[in-house]
């Protein structure tokens, strides 16, 4: 019974990893870019549903809305202003810049909302489950958590291959020069692009600080990283890969904690990173790209 | 034209910087007109303040501490703990016949600047040290001091290594001390049996309690049933650590860890239907201040903190400093209040001159030291040893209707 428990709590975790994978992914597959700054969005939309549900004392949904209108705000300018001036930069010098909005958006936080931790209310209304005699609990959280990020996942595939903007995308992610020379506005399908990861970033943050309830400048960075590990172990680029990475890296996390060492657990997962890199350079359900000589 | 764009928004983000900036200015002045109060307070009583080391009829304590930057908080209260208690001391006639006189410099939590708040003290005068506030810096300062053979109490400098030279001694308990008292406090009082401890192995302030918990607990009769560990990496998901706890029956589970990730995990131990006694040290108090946090959650929360200002001995310090700085009194302001009168004691005990030299004072309170006794705020009947460690008896606090009250 305490392994089941385990494993859901794992696969809550890894759920939460794979949809700010997904951000991740997205962006990486279709500008060829690591947006460092997901993590910080993620921040800033858990800050502002913090404002409107705890401070303003609205509705969790009109939260949700408003966090989902700001981060996609956001993102949009934060692309327009820090990104799209180096689309002919080297891919390093975008990474920088990458890693400089990611502390630009730390410290405006800091300066705005302080270091102290504030207590999240947690936006799901829905009572958890108490199975085998409540002896397994699962939160709704927990509930909500896997069955969004499983819906975010399958219309994100439906809206890349079924609609035209999507395919865009796809064209802009094989080869840039070639789809702009077909007529499809690359900067256009790259701003979309950025509206719709900060958008899935804004519900991560409402997911995220719905079930590990303290939010801090800081809350968006280290799942961030996790996140993106959790991307890379998928095959950054893929989107089924983004979730089975995510929910690998959370299960393994917490079994590793509860069988084998809470102390190492951070050192398994990473092992089991460069393994998974040394046999499949590309990730588990990543592509092989054979480079243009 | 599109660089022009790029340019304009650029100064804009820059704008609403520098506007975010002065919003936040304004919402800090109340800890800043503490500070200020202080400061002005501190040239009251420094009629002599061009006089420099030569003017001998005021006997001359130095401060040191974070006035700025993040840790500000901390060294804010430090300089109003002392103050204070200089006010107080002078209020009632002095020392042996004469004044005290203070004068608090700023290091902002960075061992450099803490080594050059030193010397700008010792240049103006001072005969003794309260400082440094926080470890880091004290460890720094201590090598200094102990080099020039300078008196040094820290109100708060908890890790081992800040007493190491003999003429550094500390208010507060030191790290290990902590876990230790802890064990000793849980064993005796007998709230549990089997035991689960939930802590921080990034941090040497969590880390070294832990270990001197469970060192002790074996003494105290505790049976250790969890020990899980999370890192500054890894501190948003605790299920798996309260699983286990929950698991093997733990009736308590200590947490020697910092409010903000103990929130979290009363939370998650709530949303199990896991409700075992919950024990802190002085790293949980704080925990009623997290903002929009339930304090249903922190109900019967147990912590070892050595000041609260609920306490009925503590009443008379609480009303002075809020009528004086206009905020709450921490465990810093306490820790520093009484590092002052043990200063105070000590030269009440070694008959030092008012124009002796440091060196003078600071042989002479090394004796003095381990053969005072105060009752002070965070502690009664304090002494202290050769090695600068308090022998104070712990003080327990529980959470009762969303306030400490004492055990």
């Amino acid at each position: 019974m305490s392994f089941l428990s385990y494993l859901i709590s794992g696969i809550s975790l890894g759920s939460i990893y794979a949809i700010i994978a997904l951000g991740y992914t997205m962006v990486y597959g279709i500008a060829r870019m690591l947006n460092f700054a997901h993590g910080d969005i993620i921040m800033v939309g858990g800050f502002a549903i913090f404002t409107v549900v705890s401070t303003l004392g609205m509705a969790p949904l009109l939260g949700i809305i408003t966090a989902a209108a700001v981060c996609t705000l956001l993102g949009v300018t934060i692309e327009f202003v820090a990104y799209r001036p180096l689309r002919g930069a080297s891919s390093l010098a975008v990474l920088i810049t990458a890693i400089g909005v990611s502390y630009l958006l730390q410290n405006l936080a800091l300066l705005i909302f302080g270091s102290n931790a504030r207590q999240f209310t947690s936006v799901v209304t829905m009572p958890g489950l108490k199975l085998a005699g409540g002896r397994l609990s699962i939160s709704g959280e927990t509930i909500v958590t896997i069955l969004v990020c499983i819906v975010i996942m399958m219309s994100l595939t439906a809206f890349i291959n079924k609609t035209r903007i999507g395919q865009a995308m796809l064209a802009v992610s094989e080869d840039r020069g070639a789809a702009a020379l077909m007529g499809i506005n690359v900067n256009r399908t790259i701003a979309i692009t950025f509206a719709i990861g900060s958008a899935l970033a804004a519900i991560a943050g409402a997911l995220l600080c719905s079930t590990y309830p303290s939010l801090t400048p800081y809350t968006g960075s280290m799942p961030g990283i996790k996140a993106f590990v959790a991307a890379v172990f998928g095959g950054i680029g893929s989107i089924p890969g983004a979730l089975l990475g995510g929910i690998i890296l959370g299960v393994v996390e917490n079994l590793s904690k509860a069988y084998i060492s809470s102390q190492l657990s951070d050192a398994i997962v990473f092992s089991l990173l460069i393994v998974i890199l040394l046999v499949r350079p590309t990730g588990i359900l990543g592509k092989k790209i054979n480079e243009k000589v | 034209m599109k660089k022009l764009i790029t340019l304009g928004l650029t100064v804009a983000m820059a704008a609403s910087l520098t506007a975010c900036g002065s919003g936040s200015d304004s919402g800090s002045t109340t800890a800043a007109a503490g500070g200020e109060t202080s400061a002005a307070g501190a040239e009251n009583n420094a009629p002599a303040d061009n006089g420099g080391a030569a003017s001998g009829d005021t006997f001359k304590i130095g401060v040191i501490g974070p006035l700025t930057g993040p840790a500000a908080a901390y060294g804010i209260a430090v300089q109003n703990g002392a103050d204070l208690a200089v006010k107080e001391i002078n209020a009632a006639g002095g020392v042996n016949g004469f004044m005290l006189e203070v004068n608090a410099q700023d290091d902002e939590h960075d061992a450099q600047k803490s080594v050059n708040a030193y010397n700008t003290l010792k240049d103006w005068g001072a005969q003794a040290i309260v400082g440094s506030t926080t470890s880091d810096p004290c460890i720094a300062v201590a090598a200094e001091s102990s080099a020039d053979n300078m008196f040094q109490i820290t109100p708060s400098g908890s890790a081992v290594e800040c007493v190491a030279p003999e003429n550094v001694f500390r208010v507060c308990f030191a790290d290990p001390d902590q876990g230790t008292a802890s064990a000793v406090y849980i064993g005796e009082h007998k709230l549990a049996g089997k035991v689960a401890v939930i802590y921080d192995s990034s941090t040497t302030y969590s880390s070294g309690i832990r270990e001197a918990f469970v060192k002790e607990a074996a003494n105290q009769g505790l049976e250790i049933v969890a020990d899980e560990a999370f890192t500054a990496d890894n501190a948003t998901d605790f299920s798996v650590q309260l699983d286990k706890a929950k698991e093997a029956g733990a009736e308590l589970v200590f947490l020697p860890i910092y409010y903000q990730e103990a929130s979290v995990i009363l939370k998650q131990a709530s949303d199990k239907d896991f409700a075992p006694i919950f024990f802190g040290c002085d790293g949980m108090d704080g925990i009623l201040t997290v903002k929009n946090f339930d304090t249903a959650l922190a109900e019967g929360l147990m912590l070892l903190t050595p000041f609260s200002t609920t306490e009925e001995s503590s009443k008379a310090f609480t009303q002075a400093y809020v009528a004086a700085y206009g905020i709450e009194p921490n465990q810093f302001a306490a820790d520093s209040y009484d590092a002052v009168y043990a200063i105070k004691a000590a030269i009440e005990k070694s008959g030092v001159a008012v124009d002796a030299d440091y060196s003078t004072v600071c042989d002479a309170f090394k004796t003095a030291m381990t053969e005072i006794s105060i009752d002070g705020l965070t502690g009664t009947g304090m002494t202290w040893n050769a090695a600068g460690e308090p022998d104070k008896a712990p003080k327990a606090v529980k959470i009762v209707n969303g306030v400490y009250e004492m055990q």
